[in-house]
């Protein structure tokens, strides 16, 4: 609770920051249209404008400064022309409506969600695998932490693409890629939980003959759910990058990141922002969610941290 | 029927020689075990493409893979010193130092930390490559917009594990630095910044994958005609898929390499931590 002023206070300095970033980006655009509604500009050559620093400009022709938070196609759109694009496009359209938000959003969750439950449900299978099989342990594991060094979303394109030519489309591909992404950080991630009650513990069981099946789900399982839940949240994080990435090389025509693609062909930077803050939005609520479930089920278990 | 077999076989001769191996207890069998299991992967695939007659717009084999690797060394040169060289390491070397340097700058302040370490964590979750194609917009198609995206992803994790780290020394300690009656600086030097270490390493080591994540993707925005996200996409278009295997075995060399290059000088650095220890 005693954070929420110094949060507020960091959160209201980017956004002025961020104002303040929009008088000088946008200073040369706003300044060719007063010149073509017929206002005075210093310099008056646009060739002399394009040399000038944006800074000296501002000082020069502080009358424009009004109309760098208005423009069309700004450089950088001022944070309440984004926030009007937002609610435009989520509470004013249709939600069935291509230009909605939240039908893009719709299509990015539904894979990102798809693809997290496939690599959550495999991750946590395969971790299982390599607790109770040394020989998994060493031929696996190596592997799974060498997986998360390389750029696995380098693969994202080609995935789409094969599975297009034989004939898989829509939401499949891009899920398989946000599995893909959420699948390593649970596998290692629960590996620890599993392996995290001490010797004593596991001794402990075995004074009371517990079979495998009993320690596995009386301690072992238990004892792995703040592991778990910390590899969750890293991994949805993951399935909606994965979602958002899959969608940019194939051109697709609906979902967030497509969104965010044709935003860019077409210098629609209003569009990229308002994508780019609903991305935003979704992955707090679902890093959010996981955080809610994680605490419930703490309490269920008796965790009381 | 005679692949199916042969598939059969040599998962059995790799898998029973693994579990021969990790059952003896050698000591050798911990390096060993999963060298043969990826090695056995490998010839798994390339028999199971080879005899089902894959088409190679599919899935190529590991060894037209290879081939493919060798003769196009130049481009794939080309590719990595413009994405990797140029792009991502110039944009972590500037996030990780601005972050670092923020994370000092906030640590002297309670009020900064408290206010900056939510907004970090939560800025962290994002999916930060979507500011790529702004980026794209500002910077130009060369490497400098590369570089950007990099900067702004490496910078918040980097960000919260140094401030975390900084927190990290006891009441204790920081006691006896006061009783040696050192100054600030001399406790961040000597105290401090050593126990921030791990963290920071941490954070290093995060920033490596999402540093080669963000410049291959950022190069899906638009690029000149050299790097390995513009080779991976246009590859895929002309469905030439040995080329695009090729990129990522070159992206995953490379992103192996710098991660352990990072956990070498980590293993230097902070010897004493209990991670590091025989």
């Amino acid at each position: 609770m005693r954070s929420i002023v110094p949060v507020l206070t960091v959160v209201a300095a980017i956004i002025g920051l961020w104002y303040a970033a929009v008088i000088p980006m946008n200073i040369k655009e706003a300044l060719m249209q007063a010149e073509r509604a017929g206002a005075e500009v210093t310099p008056a050559s646009a060739r002399d404008r394009r040399d000038a620093a944006a800074l000296g400009l501002v000082m020069q022709n502080s009358f424009a400064i009004g109309a760098t938070f208005d423009q069309d196609r700004p450089r950088l759109p001022a944070p309440h022309q984004v926030m009007a694009e937002l609610w435009d496009t989520t509470i004013d359209k249709r939600i069935t409506s291509r230009r909605s938000l939240v039908f893009h959003a719709w299509v990015t969750l539904s894979a990102t969600s798809l693809g997290f439950a496939i690599g959550t449900g495999l991750g946590i299978l395969l971790a299982v695998g390599i607790v109770h099989s040394r020989v998994m342990d060493l031929s696996v594991m190596p592997w799974a932490i060498v997986s998360q060094t390389i750029p696995i979303i380098a693969i994202a394109p080609m995935i789409i693409v094969v599975l297009y030519s034989i004939g898989v489309q829509g939401l499949l591909p891009k899920a398989i890629i946000s599995a893909y992404l959420s699948f390593f950080p649970v596998v290692v991630g629960m590996v620890k939980g599993l392996r995290s009650p001490d010797a004593m513990q596991l001794d402990l069981l075995r004074t009371y003959s517990a079979t495998k099946t009993q320690s596995f789900f009386k301690l072992r399982l238990p004892a792995s759910m703040p592991y778990l839940f910390a590899s969750l949240k890293i991994g949805i994080a993951a399935s909606l990058v994965g979602a958002i990435v899959g969608e940019l090389p194939t051109g697709a025509q609906s979902g967030l990141g497509a969104r965010m693609l044709t935003g860019s062909y077409y210098g629609q930077t209003i569009q990229i922002w308002s994508a780019l803050f609903a991305a935003a939005i979704v992955a707090a609520a679902l890093v959010g969610l996981i955080g809610l479930i994680q605490r419930l089920t703490l309490r269920r278990m008796g965790v009381t941290a | 029927m005679t692949v199916t077999l042969q598939l059969l076989i040599v998962w059995a001769i790799g898998w029973g020689g693994n579990v021969a191996l990790s059952r003896s207890g050698h000591p050798v069998a911990r390096p060993l075990v999963p060298v043969i299991f990826g090695v056995t992967l490998l010839i798994l695939w390339e028999i199971a493409v080879r005899g089902f007659n894959v088409p190679g717009v599919i899935l190529p084999a590991p060894s037209d893979i290879a081939a493919r690797f060798a003769t196009s060394l130049p481009i794939l040169w080309a590719d990595l010193v413009q994405t990797f060289f140029k792009g991502a390491l110039s944009g972590y070397a500037i996030g990780c130092g601005a972050a670092f340097l923020t994370a000092i700058a906030v640590d002297r302040s309670g009020f900064l930390q408290h206010g900056l370490l939510p907004v970090g964590n939560f800025i962290a979750a994002l999916p930060i490559v979507g500011t790529a194609p702004i980026l794209v917009m500002w910077f130009g198609f060369d490497w400098e917009s590369k570089a950007a995206v990099v900067t702004i992803m490496v910078f918040f994790p980097m960000l919260i594990n140094t401030v975390a780290g900084l927190q990290e020394t006891t009441p204790m300690q920081r006691d006896l630095m006061a009783t040696y009656s050192a100054s600030y600086t001399q406790t961040l030097i000597k105290l401090r910044l050593p126990a921030a270490m791990p963290f920071i390493f941490n954070g290093l080591k995060i920033s490596t994958t999402l540093a080669l994540v963000g410049a291959i993707v950022a190069e899906f925005f638009g690029s000149p005609t050299v790097g390995m996200g513009f080779r991976i996409s246009t590859s895929v278009g002309q469905l030439a898929l040995d080329m695009v295997w090729a990129e990522i075995v070159m992206a995953a060399l490379a992103g192996s390499a710098f991660y352990g290059v990072i956990a070498a000088i980590e293993k230097g650095v902070t010897f004493w931590h209990p991670s590091q220890r025989e």
